[in-house]
């Protein structure tokens, strides 16, 4: 995996519905410069910068970042664009750490987005190649039937996409840049929202958000403050049409766990790992990538939920930010979970920090769950 | 930096017409012969460039895994920029040491809609798009503020057109007419693969065209804020990718305009005899996502076939030569 690397800075901004106040570009300099004052550095320090951000159809603006150039102080620097679907987050702090491990930059500024309320994203990726039908409504359209796969093969009662809910929107109450933030949330509130697509009730599925996320990342010679080391990373992609492929349980997935956990030396990941930040769009896939990732036996994930064991008490928690159900400005919130891994090792997570977090699991998916981002971050050297 | 070399390229017969291809179909082909040519069925790496807005869809690379016949899941990434731009990413993973070939590819179908308006899309929504301002009315500022001598433009067309004709992967396009100025790249549909090799695979290959140096910069987006005459950004990379440090046999440059080969020229300081697009260039065949990809193939072509020692290739992004990406490839290491 190259060169040691780390993360030096994170910056977020406040996800919301709709951030009128700023243009695009000015919501990625917010994140930006929120990161680089983490690192304290400013744009000069910066080597290069790496932008991420999902379909271009969700603004109206092909490839964007020729236009964000100026306002994330890339002039005269090496820019690259990142898009893998709903992953493309975790893709693009992956893309920026590598030009770290590989010995061409010291210090790589890593950004990604979303501004939602520019158009409708559900619409957005209802479209299709001409020639072709589309089936599914946005993306719950698409991910319900794995879900109900998912319920039929390992008998979890129905209740249990709610408990994930309800713990990851009370741990958004902990976190000052969370979107939803709904005091008294419980199980009945969550039960009496209306079916999506079925078994996903409306507070079951991710908002709509405007945001930004940013990291500073820097080779071992420029790490100051206080890093979170890279202690792996890893990316996977298979097909989306291929016969026999387990949309429920992703062959990608499994690979991409079992790379980056080699690199990092884990070989029990419930245990190793103090903290995971794992993009759950939809409550029930938070027991699918228990699973997925290892964390769980197969048809057993749903059991460590209602446990209680993924709460921010719990032995293994899970999104203590409040996850992609709580903010979810799509490119970035890959990234977010990048970040939110960042800060727990470094101790900076605040009110929903895990006490004593010295190794994080940061997780994005995409596409038709075929599109996999990890890393390992720590409080130590690798 | 660690060695890094081209090994096998390959690209398709483009067309100025959709031929009723997908792009997955268009690049199937494409893989196959970069896979027999390079001998490898797998790779350690795997990145693609695309665009989503020349298919009027999201997730125009999701489909390309269907034809890569991604299984078991490979390790793999996408930009949202010219191809080229993927093989950067590409040669950085190889940096790492832990693998030993990638596998890089672009595709494009400019034919499905109106790329000149399409091309408007990518300015600042805010203070440019607005304006209306489509892709030859920003060429044509360029192209104003350089003031380059119109017969000295025509006859980099006819140059251009007429190398194209012997290349049989480029259009067949008839000498320069009033009506058919061809000062623009023309619509093209076509893909293209690239594999890039290191470590203990170099020593599997009779020859291969080393990446010796690359590097990309970016500009101001806003044209006021550019002398749009000068290209600073590719300067910059050439300087980095080490241009100028030997000889230029070849230099494939990804003029999309025939005054963009004046002032490319100049900032990559490419020497009075160097061949400029023997491959016809962009102005021949212009796969829109895959152009750049192919001026790194078509230099690393001529020195895996002997007839150049050490060439340069030239990408490029955003409007008026926004952001540059120069390569130096040579035979040796």
């Amino acid at each position: 995996m190259g060169n040691r690397c780390a993360v030096i800075g994170v910056g977020q901004t406040h996800y919301t519905t709709k951030r009128r106040d700023v243009s695009m570009a000015g919501l990625v300099r917010e994140a930006a410069l929120r990161a680089l004052e983490d690192a304290e550095l400013t744009f000069r320090d910066i080597d290069a910068v790496v932008i991420g951000k999902a379909p271009d159809l969700f603004e109206g603006v092909m490839m964007p970042e020729a236009y964000l150039a100026d306002a994330l102080g890339a002039a005269g620097k090496p820019v690259t664009r990142v898009h893998t679907a709903g992953s493309v987050g975790g893709s693009t702090a992956l893309v920026g750490a590598s030009l770290i491990q590989g010995g061409v930059h010291d210090r790589v500024l890593v950004v990604a987005y979303e501004k939602q309320s520019e158009s409708n994203a559900t619409w957005a990726l209802s479209t299709h190649l001409p020639f072709t039908a589309s089936l599914v409504v946005g993306a719950g359209g698409y991910f319900a039937p794995h879900i109900r796969e998912y319920v039929r093969r390992s008998g979890a009662p129905a209740h249990i996409g709610a408990l994930v809910a309800v713990k990851d929107r009370r741990n958004a109450l902990k976190n000052p840049y969370a979107h939803l933030r709904i005091p008294g949330i419980d199980r009945a509130m969550v039960e009496s929202t209306p079916m999506l697509w079925e078994p996903i009730r409306y507070l079951e599925t991710c908002p709509s958000s405007d945001g930004a996320c940013a990291l500073v990342l820097a080779s071992e010679r420029a790490a100051t403050g206080r890093p979170a080391w890279v202690h792996g990373t890893a990316m996977r992609s298979e097909p989306i049409f291929r016969a026999g492929r387990d949309t429920v349980n992703p062959r990608a997935g499994q690979d991409c766990a079992a790379d980056v956990y080699r690199q990092a030396g884990i070989t029990d990941p419930r245990r190793e790992i103090d903290v995971a930040e794992v993009y759950v769009p939809f409550s029930w896939y938070e027991p699918m990538w228990l699973e997925n990732l290892g964390f769980a036996d197969l048809t057993e994930g749903w059991k460590l939920t209602e446990s209680g064991a993924t709460a921010l008490d719990g032995d293994i928690p899970w999104n203590a930010s409040g996850g992609v159900l709580s903010s979810n400005p799509i490119g970035a919130s890959g990234l977010i979970r990048f970040a939110e891994a960042a800060l727990q090792v470094r101790g900076l997570a605040g009110e929903h920090q895990v006490a004593g977090a010295r190794t994080a699991l940061g997780h994005a998916y995409g596409g038709g769950a075929q599109f996999f981002a990890m890393w390992i971050v720590g409080a130590d050297k690798p | 930096m660690r060695a890094v070399a081209v090994a096998a390229f390959a690209q398709t017969v483009h067309t100025g017409h959709d031929t009723g291809l997908s792009e997955p179909e268009l690049l199937l082909p494409v893989l196959a012969e970069v896979r027999a040519k390079s001998g490898l069925r797998a790779f350690g790496f795997t990145c693609s460039g695309s665009c989503d807005y020349l298919a009027g869809a999201p997730f125009s690379f999701v489909s390309a895994l269907d034809a890569l016949g991604a299984w078991p899941p490979i390790s793999e990434s996408h930009v949202e920029m010219d191809a080229a731009f993927a093989l950067y990413e590409a040669w950085v993973r190889l940096q790492h040491g832990d693998v030993d070939s990638a596998l890089v590819y672009g595709f494009g179908k400019s034919s499905l809609g109106d790329l000149r308006e399409i091309m408007t899309l990518q300015l600042d929504p805010y203070y440019l798009a607005p304006l209306g301002l489509d892709q030859l009315s920003y060429a044509g500022l360029q192209a104003a503020a350089l003031g380059a001598d119109r017969a000295e433009l025509d006859a980099i067309v006819r140059r251009c057109r007429a190398d194209g004709r012997r290349n049989p992967y480029a259009l067949d396009l008839p000498d320069p007419t009033e009506q058919d100025d061809g000062h623009a790249a023309p619509i093209t549909d076509g893909a293209a693969a690239v594999v890039l090799v290191a470590g203990d695979l170099l020593r599997e290959y009779p020859r291969l065209a080393y990446l010796t140096g690359i590097a990309h910069r970016i500009e101001p987006h806003y044209l006021g804020m550019r002398d749009l005459a000068r290209s600073p950004s590719a300067a910059d990379a050439a300087t980095a990718a080490g241009v100028g440090k030997g000889r230029v046999d070849v230099a494939e440059l990804h003029t999309q305009f025939s005054h963009e080969e004046l002032i490319l020229r100049e900032a990559l300081g490419l020497p009075p005899d160097t061949l400029i697009n023997p491959s016809g260039g962009p102005l021949a065949a212009n796969p829109v996502m895959a152009t750049g990809l192919i001026r790194v193939g078509e230099a690393a072509q001529r020195i895996l076939d002997g007839t150049a020692g050490r060439a340069v290739a030239h990408a490029t992004g955003g409007p008026c030569l926004q952001q540059n990406l120069v390569a130096v490839l040579s035979e040796e290491a």
